[in-house]
């Protein structure tokens, strides 16, 4: 499959004033995001995951090294605006403020913005909107206010926005960071549905452990570099690397790992805690039995 | 606080008024608004005060919101009356008292002024202001400007301007109530003082409300370009207007209230009023 994005040794700095210095922010980070694949960006904060954002939507371009987006060559010498405004068409993002990002007052208005954007004719437009409020979940609201929205309500409508424009590729920059634990859940079970159900490639940036063992795949960034890549499983697997990072595991995980120490063997990617309670029911009673079971 | 913002003076309803398209909504009350000031017979007045009545009527809107609409503009319309009752120079000396001479003229002439300036008020309020979303309105002044866009007049980027305004607006509203509480809790005082000093007291919400208002224009910026937003040019419309039969009804409603007035100046001019 090709990369829909593909960054070679990406460099970042900002721009210090007279009395600060520049901050580097990322120093050489390399990867590949297959089509259709869906990835989560780890790392805590000044980690250099946003920077890398802003950095896989155009919004910034990197000092050095070169970045593919949807085929395009961003960093190429003869790239113009015009490139950066196709690849945009197929890469797109979604913020961590659900308000800063909402144009509209209409819910309809604002989720038919970027297809108004694009040029798309009126009837086109009245069909994508529809589609993607159905995706999201929010026919209902078509009519309503954008102000009286919940956070989570939010974020799903700038989710049907990137849906209406057929995008491709989608990055969510933190976007449930600052969501009640209800709109988490409404959230990542839509961006879950956005990659399973119709192909859409994801990146998602978070913090949150348990968000990021859904995906397929986990890069952990730290001090402006890729630290660990790989499967949840081969991520988690090495909770003592993660925690020398300053990162946490899933709590699931942490337990695991931890009876592995004490001779009780549970497997370290069970991220939902059901199944983890279930396995370390099983795991106490496989060693009780060689043991005799002293006491029943 | 937070549900019931109304924006302006918007009234929710469903009638004809609320309905119509509304470019040509602001054309009607354009229209009659220069009917009002071609009206100078009493039978002309007679009949723009009546097709007032009815449009409110039609509307739905209790009246006491349209006398709430004039009620800022009490003062200018007490003033105009006052000038035109003493200082209008008639043929028919009514009323003498030392330099004050009060004529016939000058006291028709005061009513229908105040007349003219309240049919003014329920016209703009009943087209416009009460029946029309802000939003709705800000729409059909641009695709009525659309043709400026010629003349390089940024017709688009204004209604956008307006629209991330009128959207902005209550979140502003909460920031603003958030920021007051902090700083009460933070033992500032708002409410007691002279008028300077509750002045200086506005400072300490106005500039954190202000920079947070710099940094959320810059997000929204950087959203809005994600959004392949690049200004006017090339861009469609989901909801673009639509005039449909009853627009074009009503528009002849209103040409045909013109003419009539025209009409009656000419051949029924009971009371004509110069001035």
């Amino acid at each position: 499959m090709n990369p829909i994005i593909k960054a070679e040794n990406l460099t970042f700095s900002y721009p210090g004033d007279e009395e600060t210095k520049p901050v580097r922010a990322l120093c050489g980070v390399s990867f590949e995001i297959p089509e259709g694949s869906f990835t989560a960006v780890l790392g805590h904060n000044g980690s250099g995951k946003s920077t890398l954002a802003k950095l896989l939507c155009m919004v910034n371009l990197p000092d050095s090294g070169r970045l593919w987006v949807a085929g395009r060559e961003i960093t190429s010498p003869d790239a113009d605006e015009s490139d950066v405004l196709k690849a945009r068409r197929d890469v797109g993002m979604v913020f961590q403020n659900p308000d800063n990002q909402i144009v509209a007052t209409i819910v309809e208005e604002d989720v038919a913005f970027g297809c108004e954007n694009l040029g798309i004719p009126p009837a086109e437009i009245r069909r994508r909107v529809d589609d993607a409020l159905a995706a999201v979940g929010m026919t209902e609201y078509a009519r309503k206010q954008t102000y009286n929205l919940s956070g989570g309500q939010k974020q799903r409508v700038a989710i049907a926005g990137t849906i209406a424009m057929n995008r491709r590729c989608v990055i969510f920059d933190e976007s449930t960071a600052m969501l009640d634990p209800m709109g988490r859940r409404e959230v990542m079970e839509i961006i879950r549905k956005l990659n399973r159900e119709q192909g859409v490639t994801v990146l998602l940036i978070t913090h949150h452990m348990n968000e990021a063992a859904l995906a397929d795949r986990i890069i952990v960034m730290n001090e402006g570099a890729i630290y660990l890549d790989g499967s949840p499983r081969d991520v988690f697997g090495n909770p003592a690397a993660m925690w020398a990072a300053g990162l946490d595991v899933p709590q699931t995980t942490e337990l695991a790992y931890k009876l592995g120490k004490h001779g009780v063997d549970v497997p370290l990617d069970l991220f939902d805690p059901d199944a983890c309670a279930k396995a370390v029911a099983d795991a106490v009673r496989r060693k009780r039995k060689p043991t005799g079971g002293g006491k029943s | 606080m937070k549900s019931d913002i109304t924006f302006g003076q918007y009234v929710e309803g469903d009638s004809l008024i609320h309905r119509l398209d509304p470019r040509i909504k602001i054309v009607i009350a354009l229209i009659y608004i220069v009917v009002i000031f071609l009206a100078k017979s009493a039978t002309a007045f007679a009949l723009l005060t009546a097709a007032a009545v009815v449009f409110v009527l039609m509307t739905g809107i209790p009246p006491r919101l349209i006398f709430r609409a004039m009620r800022p503009l009490v003062f200018i319309i007490v003033f105009t009356a006052v000038i035109n009752l003493f200082f209008m120079r008639g043929e028919h000396l009514l009323f003498e008292f030392h330099f004050i001479r009060i004529y016939r003229e000058g006291i028709v002439n005061a009513f229908l002024i105040v007349l003219r300036i309240l049919l003014l008020i329920v016209a703009t309020s009943v087209f416009m202001t009460y029946t029309t979303t802000p939003l709705a309105l800000t729409d059909a002044l641009e695709q009525l400007l659309n043709p400026l866009k010629k003349l390089r007049v940024p017709v688009h980027e204004f209604s956008m301007m307006m629209t991330i305004a009128l959207r902005f607006i209550p979140t502003l509203i909460d920031e603003t109530q958030k920021i007051i509480n902090a700083q009460t809790a933070r033992g500032a005082d708002f409410t007691t003082g002279s008028l300077l000093q509750r002045g200086r007291a506005l400072i300490p919400i106005l500039i954190p409300l202000f920079i947070s208002a710099f940094r959320r224009a810059d997000e929204l910026a950087t959203a809005m370009e994600c959004r392949c937003y690049t200004g006017g040019e090339g861009r469609t419309r989901m909801n673009s207007l639509k005039s449909e039969p009853k627009d074009w009804i009503f528009f002849s409603l209103i040409l045909l209230l013109g003419a009539a007035v025209v009409c009656l100046n000419r051949f029924f001019p009971l009371v004509t009023i110069r001035l």
